[in-house]
């Protein structure tokens, strides 16, 4: 079980793993603070709200309201409800906008019907998936959740959740749970080339008709058709290159800056001067 | 907490089925200013538990002259948002404990935070 000491969930639950120790590195690791706010913009970007309008939505897993933060930027009113009293805490000191709360999702939203424009959730939703008690059953506190999530969403609007799913069958019983509490939607996958900017997230719609969104840096794997041979030339290229190098042509330029394109990663345009050889020098 | 939160809160504990509108015994309360925004609250009212908000806003002393029914034609009233924007946005219980009205069960408010987690036997 090398793998699974990476993972927080499996080391405590997440009341107890986002102590004073973990929660400072919230407000001063930078690195997590862009990252978290990347994820915030991706969500909110996800969530489809109307423009020019100030919403009041919901964060489920605030923490130390990061993701807060963008809300509020944008203009929007947001509580935040949070399980770890060292991360509010955290919240409390960076003086967020938002209103914070301190309760345990798969216990349910203790809101009125309608309230929220819409919810967002980084990183959290991963959490419900263990049974840290003996009385706890995830499917049934999934499901606790997304029911009362349900209710408490105005009809028309969004939940997205940003989440890091640990394998298939974790995904599907998430999903599941929701179809079972009425939302429709599904996954939306930023990035699905790459191993290190991939990103999962659950866009689900309380009511109301939509298409799910598509995932960034995708559109080149939804060209091709499942089940097909994509390119069969593959060994006769090398035929004609007789004493050239396979690489360091345009044409493997080419091919590897589109590579890392499906990967998310930032690459110079094309242009005329791509691969081209430079003038001799002396 | 913000009065507009605890509009919208409700008691989850099991067995209760209104669990609402939660009462607020405050000790501490604080007003806080806040970027006011007219089309915001124009759209909160129609959201609201009219009752629940002036009864709220009657236990913490921050009424002033909110009126005990919805004025018909908010939109315009500029004078009226303001004071609505006040009394959703700006007053903020500190320390104090909500009381779910149906089960009597407490939710303890430390530094502006009320705690919703429940014990075993009530989730």
């Amino acid at each position: 079980m090398a793998s699974s000491c990476r993972r927080p969930e499996h080391t405590a639950p997440p009341d107890v793993f986002y102590n004073e120790a973990e929660a400072k590195k919230y407000s001063q690791n930078s690195r997590m603070i862009e990252i978290q706010t990347q994820m915030s913009e991706r969500a909110v970007e996800l969530l489809n709200l109307p423009e020019d309008q100030a919403c009041f939505l919901l964060d489920v897993g605030c923490g130390s309201g990061l993701s807060g933060d963008y809300l509020t930027e944008e203009g929007h009113h947001w509580v935040g409800v949070d399980i770890s009293t060292a991360m509010l805490d955290v919240a409390l000191d960076r003086e967020v906008e938002g209103d914070l709360l301190l309760g345990d999702m798969g216990q349910g939203m203790p809101f009125r019907p309608g309230t929220f424009d819409g919810c967002i959730s980084i990183s959290a939703l991963q959490w419900l998936c263990n049974a840290d008690k003996r009385s706890h059953s995830p499917p049934k506190r999934l499901y606790t959740f997304f029911s009362t999530l349900y209710s408490s969403l105005a009809r028309g609007s969004r939940a997205v959740f940003q989440l890091y799913p640990e394998n298939s069958e974790q995904l599907e019983l998430i999903t599941s749970q929701a179809m079972k509490a009425g939302f429709t939607g599904g996954m939306v996958v930023d990035y699905p080339n790459s191993s290190k900017a991939k990103k999962f997230f659950l866009c689900l719609f309380a009511g109301g008709t939509a298409t799910l969104p598509k995932g960034l840096g995708s559109e080149t794997s939804d060209r091709t058709v499942m089940n097909q041979v994509q390119y069969s030339g593959q060994r006769c290229r090398f035929n004609n290159m007789k004493g050239k190098s396979a690489k360091k042509g345009r044409d493997w330029i080419m091919e590897k800056k589109e590579r890392r394109r499906r990967q998310g990663k930032e690459v110079r345009p094309d242009t005329k001067y791509t691969g081209r050889q430079r003038r001799p020098h002396f | 907490m913000k009065l507009l939160t605890h509009n919208m809160l409700t008691s989850h504990v099991k067995g209760v089925t209104k669990g609402y509108p939660l009462l607020i015994k405050a000790t501490e309360v604080k007003v806080n200013e806040v970027e006011f925004n007219p089309k915001f609250v124009c759209r909160m009212i129609p959201k609201l538990e009219w009752s629940a908000l002036v009864q709220a806003a009657d236990q913490l002393g921050h009424r002033d002259d909110l009126p005990r029914e919805l004025v018909p034609d908010f939109e315009k009233n500029e004078d009226f948002l303001k004071k609505v924007h006040r009394v959703l946005l700006e007053v903020e219980v500190i320390e104090g404990c909500l009381k779910c009205p149906e089960s009597g069960r407490e939710f303890p408010i430390s530094r502006g935070i009320p705690n919703m987690l429940l014990n075993e036997d009530e989730a």
